[in-house]
């Protein structure tokens, strides 16, 4: 019996919640017709800065999933300075990441030393075929247009560190 | 007022009793089903519910039925094919059988038995052994447990159930069911009749037995021990898709509202209005109208005890099994002996 007013109060919530959703609506949005703007940074997918990428596979090594894919070639580009010897450079010719593997861990953004991959929270990219889900080059760099801008540095930040 | 019944053939009259009995026993379970299961839970739950088919998702029910329809009829390799597909079919025939023994109105019933409440009684422990054996036959140690469960769980809480409609049964004079409600609204409370005696106020300890006892029959939380989803899949129901898993979700909806039914019959004065109100004296001077307003009101008062059955399903957690028992052994069924001996004494006295 020791247990009755609680059992009564256990009831009330579920009435009360029932009457504040008939009165003043509920807390989940009707998806499909209106949508919640998530927070500026949340993972929903990651896009690709193409022309910071050395394909340095450091993301493809890093990524626990191995869901994604590069391949690339040196290439030589004409000197810095006139009458120097031509610079060697990487040639990204694949970069694609599998959406059906990736697991949003985030590993590939915080290892990429070049500031190719960002996180962008676009999140409607859902495909009937699932093959759909590997987003190649030119579909990653499109995400970079959502991806916000990255926030202000800490006061005193950028002095640390050797120039 | 029996003339006008008496004056269809009886094939007719037959008819029209099975047409009686589909919708008495369909229209509740859709009813509840849109009502309570889809909107109040999601409100409950702070969510709107199926919202896209028809007017505020009303025509859910129609695209759920119309998913089930269209599914594979399976059945496990080992099962005992003949009895695993009887199985659904012997849950929601007991639930038809129980809606043959309720009033709807003074000519409005099925039948009229004189031991309607034992027939009531007996037949609603029929679906026991289509849910034992749903279990056995589906060949899967998940469904067995479930049926195993669920068997020990119905035979335990039918016990205090009979137990506390042997209360009414001694206050009314009379098993049949009928009676019963005439009992009610013909009552006074202390000679004051305006309310007629409805059972509650008298038996109020026998309505809580009766309605907590219900509740577990019906397997709805906080007794969902046997389908408890979270440790046997779905229990006895884990191999059934398709129409037959449809026929076991009518089962339990519609048994629940015909256990509604009955609890309003027994406790609450049934189809009935206090007699004292249009001055009628007896069974056979209550005016024919309530043949039509009798089954409105019995179905308000289904949906009631509905609302009160489904407000505690979806706020309690799960009993553990040896709770589940020891609450039915220890607690209602000493309760509901000493709610029979007080109700002779009292019956004697006065």
């Amino acid at each position: 019996m020791a247990k009755v007013p609680g059992l009564l109060k256990g009831l009330g919530v579920t009435l009360g919640t029932m009457v504040e959703t008939v009165t003043k609506g509920a807390n989940t949005v009707q998806y499909p017709h209106e949508k919640e703007t998530p927070p500026i940074r949340a993972r929903g997918v990651i896009a690709l800065h193409e022309g910071n990428c050395t394909s340095c596979m450091l993301c493809a090594r890093s990524c626990p999933d191995w869901c994604i894919y590069i391949e690339g070639h040196k290439e030589l580009a004409p000197p810095r300075r006139a009458g120097g010897k031509p610079r060697q450079v990487n040639k990204l010719d694949r970069f694609d990441i599998d959406y059906a593997l990736c697991m949003y861990c985030g590993i590939c953004v915080e290892v990429c030393p070049f500031d190719a991959l960002f996180w962008s929270p676009e999140y409607e990219y859902s495909e009937p075929r699932i093959a759909d889900l590997l987003h190649d080059k030119a579909k990653l760099g499109e995400w970079m247009e959502t991806v916000p801008e990255a926030p202000e540095l800490e006061a005193g930040a950028e002095k640390k560190g050797k120039k | 007022m029996l003339g006008l019944i008496a004056s269809i053939p009886y094939w007719a009259q037959s008819l029209l009793r099975v047409l009686g009995g589909i919708v008495a026993v369909l229209l509740p379970a859709g009813t509840i089903v849109y009502v309570f299961l889809f909107k109040m839970m999601s409100f409950m739950q702070s969510r709107l519910g199926p919202m896209e088919a028809g007017p505020f998702g009303s025509l859910q029910l129609f695209a759920e039925v119309g998913k089930w329809l269209q599914k594979e009829d399976l059945y496990p390799e080992r099962a005992d094919k003949f009895i695993f597909k009887m199985a659904p079919l012997i849950v929601l025939s007991s639930t038809f059988l129980l809606v043959a023994v309720v009033p709807f109105g003074p000519d409005a019933w099925f039948t009229n038995f004189e031991a309607g409440v034992f027939y009531a009684l007996a037949v609603s422990s029929v679906s026991v052994l289509g849910i034992l054996i749903a279990g056995w036959a589906s060949a899967n140690k998940y469904s067995l447990l479930g049926g195993l469960r669920a068997a020990g769980q119905l035979i335990a809480y039918e016990l205090p159930m009979v137990l506390a409609v042997i209360g009414v049964v001694i206050q009314a004079g009379t098993m049949n069911l009928q009676q019963i409600v005439v009992a009610q609204n013909d009552g006074s409370i202390f000679g004051w009749d305006g309310l007629g005696n409805p059972y509650i106020l008298t038996q109020f300890i026998g309505f809580i037995i009766f309605m907590i006892a219900v509740q577990a029959e019906l397997t709805q939380a906080p007794f969902d021990m046997p389908i408890a989803e979270s440790e046997l899949v779905s229990g006895y129901m884990t191999e059934y898709s398709g129409f037959r898993f449809l026929i076991f979700f009518i089962g339990e909806f519609a048994t629940a509202g015909v256990f509604a039914l009955i609890a309003s019959i027994l406790f609450l004065g049934g189809w009935g209005v206090p007699f004292s109100w249009f001055g009628w004296t007896s069974i056979d001077s209550i005016d024919n109208w309530m043949n039509v307003v009798g089954p409105l009101i019995m179905f308000t008062k289904m949906m009631l005890l509905v609302f009160v059955i489904m407000w505690v399903r979806f706020s309690y957690p799960r009993f553990r099994e040896d709770q589940l028992q020891r609450f039915a052994w220890k607690v209602l069924i000493p309760l509901s002996l000493v709610n029979i001996m007080a109700t002779s004494v009292l019956k004697v006295a006065f």
